[in-house]
């Protein structure tokens, strides 16, 4: 880590402690020693030497867990690396990433899942959880070998940016990563449905003469990708839903038993393909913004648990690659540093989820989802801790992420990160939070 | 629309007809016919846009485009500049806005722009001074052109409001369709576009409402329509799929003298060139009577004059433009200082 310094004892009093996997929701004091969660209960005595951190009027929470990062190391670094990127993370709340493997090159063998996690070793501030590709090159040709990355110590394999188009070949990965105990993360799309897409398709698109993508480009593959979870009993997680019918779709499998789950990104709950005319390519992304309609249906989704995560897809690109035509600039934004208060004022503040229910969606939904030993506050476990200030109020003015790219440039928000601890070591304290004396 | 600072009315750029008021477009066209009477006399070139400097930034071949707007600026003694992307830095990798900002550094009043990406030249003129002019951008608009048919119709029928118009072929890729839609129906007229299914694009009755019908049979379409405007035919669009043959495509939606009779005997025939003949229109109709084809032409380079005209004001297009009475006046002024 690039910040050597050393576990401290803390005891972080007085706050709202949410932790929905321990059943806490609370005034408890947290005690973080030797890295771990040393206590959580009422009105603990800080022992000789510890730091104590009056969070009154603070929520303390698990950090936040994004399954779905593009961190761009190796290949783009002028766009982000596994330093910069790691540092949003640790800025925007988020103590664990899961890295997706669409790097230059993919990472598609032992040796790449051991460069993310030697880099990260070298210069990450929070943990990386790597991912390897489903096939060589995610060309969609030919299985990679999943079970050497899982031992090596890759959490899921995905194609992502690509879905698997081949489906006797999907089916095969799915029943092999089913032996490694491995979840399939799909980015649905039906490629030649999509064809040169750059926007979703509707009268938003007929007026501004760009090329559609049909919703039915996602819902599509999705039908087709439950067929085969149902076929394979193998974990399927469908990433970066967009749309009314995929939310259905999932809904309607999880209720027959299918071992489906999902994510969706904070742009998919807050804006609508209308962002298009304000924030031009700072509002292109793959799958596409949708509409009102499709946003309401993500919301009810994360309500009511269809969607197990919520996940940026931060996606860092340069700003002279998005100074381009519309149809020329590539497809994505970031989201490490602006997933929380997009979840706080967009889902917590309006009332359609509780701050449990959210918390669950950013730190144990998406552990789980990956099975990643994160996520929760028990004692005993590495500390990763968020103290959050839901009434912080801050326009949106620059990320620490190497790339700008952002449509929420320029918004108040609120529920911001104070503290943030990756086993037990600050990685993030903001000015408004000072040490209180001890007592 | 990009619009000057500390002027929310005004128009700098003429990206396309969706944002303009009926009034502005009437306007421009007002100003259209004095530039035309021009023509007719032995010396067709007034000095309007004497020191102005005119960029032809053209992106994407289009010879036709190119040397109408080059003789309208000319024609009012405009510089013009001219800048082809196949024999440019284009090919060396250098961004759209890079050239721009280049053409910005020359000091050039005028950027016209032709580009195969959708919304390229609003993306220019968001990070320039100049006045940029679409001259045709992806799958959006075109706007001179859609100004030009308007003209020619307007000169035959001596009105818009209330008339019938036929626009056929491939709606979906068509910039010329959407500017016709967007001016012809803001002045009153019924648009109904007629292709194969698979070339008209989703929503396209949200977008523009009731003004506007979609038909799939051309004989029916034509039906007591005042004026038919056929579009060219990409051919690369068969490999799409967008319909089986083009011999299909032909039998169904080529118009041919037969299917004219359909029409209002008065009809009239626009084409925006070039014409893939035996395809999309017959010879006998694109040489017959009720053409128009070559007059659209003739009328491109008026309307382009005009546009130069209106939009070197200073103020760019007014949100509130004269009447025609005064517009005229203006041109018969420079007239007068030949
Ligand atoms: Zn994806
Ligand atoms: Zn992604």
């Amino acid at each position: 880590m690039t910040k050597p310094n050393s576990p401290e004892t803390l005891l972080i009093r007085g706050g709202r402690l949410i932790d929905p996997e321990n059943r806490r929701d609370g005034e408890f004091d947290l005690l973080v020693a030797e890295g771990k969660v040393a206590r959580v209960g009422k009105a603990l005595t800080a022992p000789a030497g510890a730091q104590v951190i009056d969070a009154k009027g603070l929520i303390v929470a698990p950090g936040l867990v994004d399954i779905h990062v593009h961190l761009r190391e190796p290949g783009n670094e002028g766009a982000e690396t596994i330093e910069s990127g790691t540092r949003a993370a640790a800025a925007g709340g988020v103590t664990s990433v899961v890295a997706m493997p669409n790097t230059q090159p993919p990472i598609d063998s032992v040796s790449g899942v051991r460069f993310l996690l030697r880099r990260a070793a070298e210069t990450a501030t929070v943990r990386v959880w790597p991912t390897g590709a489903i096939t060589v090159g995610r060309s969609g040709e030919k299985l990679a070998e999943i079970g050497a990355m899982a031992e090596a110590g890759a959490v899921a394999v995905t194609d992502d940016g690509n879905a698997v188009p081949d489906t006797q070949l999907l089916r095969r990965a799915l029943d092999y990563a089913k032996m490694f105990d491995l979840t399939v993360i799909e980015h649905a799309e039906d490629k030649s449905l999509m064809g040169e897409g750059v926007m979703n398709e509707g009268p938003l698109a007929t007026r501004l003469g760009h090329k559609g993508i049909p919703r039915q480009s996602e819902s599509i593959a999705i039908a087709r990708d439950i067929a085969l979870a149902e076929l394979t009993g193998a974990h399927l997680h469908v990433t970066h839903i967009s749309t009314r019918e995929s939310v259905e779709l999932i809904r309607a499998a999880k209720r027959r038993g299918v071992r489906v789950t999902s994510d969706a990104t904070p742009h998919h709950f807050t804006l609508t393909e209308d962002a298009i005319l304000r924030y031009g390519t700072n509002a292109k992304m793959n799958p596409p913004l949708r509409t009102e309609a499709d946003r309401k249906a993500i919301i009810n989704g994360l309500a009511d648990g269809t969607i197990d995560a919520i996940a940026s897809d931060h996606a860092p690109h340069t700003r002279a690659s998005k100074e381009q035509e519309f149809s020329a600039a590539p497809f994505g934004i970031i989201g490490l540093e602006t997933i929380l208060p997009l979840t706080v004022t967009q889902l917590i503040e309006p009332g359609h989820l509780s701050w449990p229910d959210a918390i669950r969606r950013l730190c144990s939904g998406p552990a789980k989802v990956l099975s990643l030993p994160v996520g929760e506050l028990s004692e005993g476990q590495p500390a990763d801790v968020v103290v959050i200030d839901p009434a912080e109020e801050r326009t949106v003015s620059g990320f620490s992420s190497k790339s700008q790219n952002s449509p929420f440039l320029g918004w108040t928000l609120r529920g911001f990160p104070q503290l943030v601890l990756v086993e037990g070591r600050v990685v993030l304290r903001r000015e408004a939070l000072r040490a209180a004396p001890a007592r | 629309m990009a619009v000057p600072p500390g002027g929310e009315n005004r128009v700098k750029d003429l990206l396309g007809l969706e944002s303009l008021t009926p009034a502005q477009i009437e306007h421009i066209l007002d100003v259209a016919r004095p530039m035309k009477s021009l023509f007719t006399r032995s010396i067709k070139k007034v000095p309007a846009l004497r020191g102005k400097t005119v960029a032809l930034l053209f992106f994407e071949a289009s010879t036709r485009t190119r040397s109408s707007f080059e003789l309208a600026a000319k024609r009012l003694s405009a510089d013009t500049l001219s800048f082809a992307s196949s024999t440019s830095s284009v090919t060396k990798g250098e961004s759209l806005l890079d050239t721009a900002k280049t053409y910005e550094a020359m000091k050039v009043d005028f950027m016209v722009i032709r580009h195969a990406a959708s919304g390229a030249p609003e993306l220019v003129a968001q990070a320039v001074k100049a006045r940029v002019i679409n001259a045709g951008d992806g799958s959006h608009e075109h706007p001179t052109q859609g100004l030009l048919d308007i003209y020619t119709i307007l000169e035959k029928k001596k009105r818009i409001d209330g008339l019938k118009v036929v626009i056929v072929g491939d709606i979906l890729h068509s910039r010329v369709a959407r500017s016709n839609l967007w001016g012809l129906t803001k002045l009153g007229a019924h648009v109904t576009v007629c292709g194969p299914s698979t070339l008209i694009p989703a929503g396209l009755s949200e977008v523009f409402g009731p003004k506007v019908s979609v038909s799939t049979r051309l004989d029916e379409a034509l039906e007591g329509a005042d004026v038919i405007n056929v579009l060219r035919l990409q051919r690369e669009r068969q490999q799409g799929d967008y319909f089986p043959t083009v011999r299909e495509y032909t039998e169904l939606f080529g118009l041919n003298t037969d299917r004219l009779r359909k029409a209002k005997p008065d009809c009239l025939v626009l084409h925006p060139g070039p014409m893939n003949r035996g395809v999309e229109i017959s010879s006998e109709v694109a040489d017959g009577p009720r053409s128009m084809i070559l007059e659209q032409v003739t009328n491109g380079i008026a309307v382009r004059m005009a546009v130069l005209y209106v939009f070197a004001n200073p103020e760019g297009l007014p949100a509130t433009p004269p009447d025609g009475k005064q517009a005229a006046k203006a041109v018969t002024a420079l007239k007068a200082l030949e």
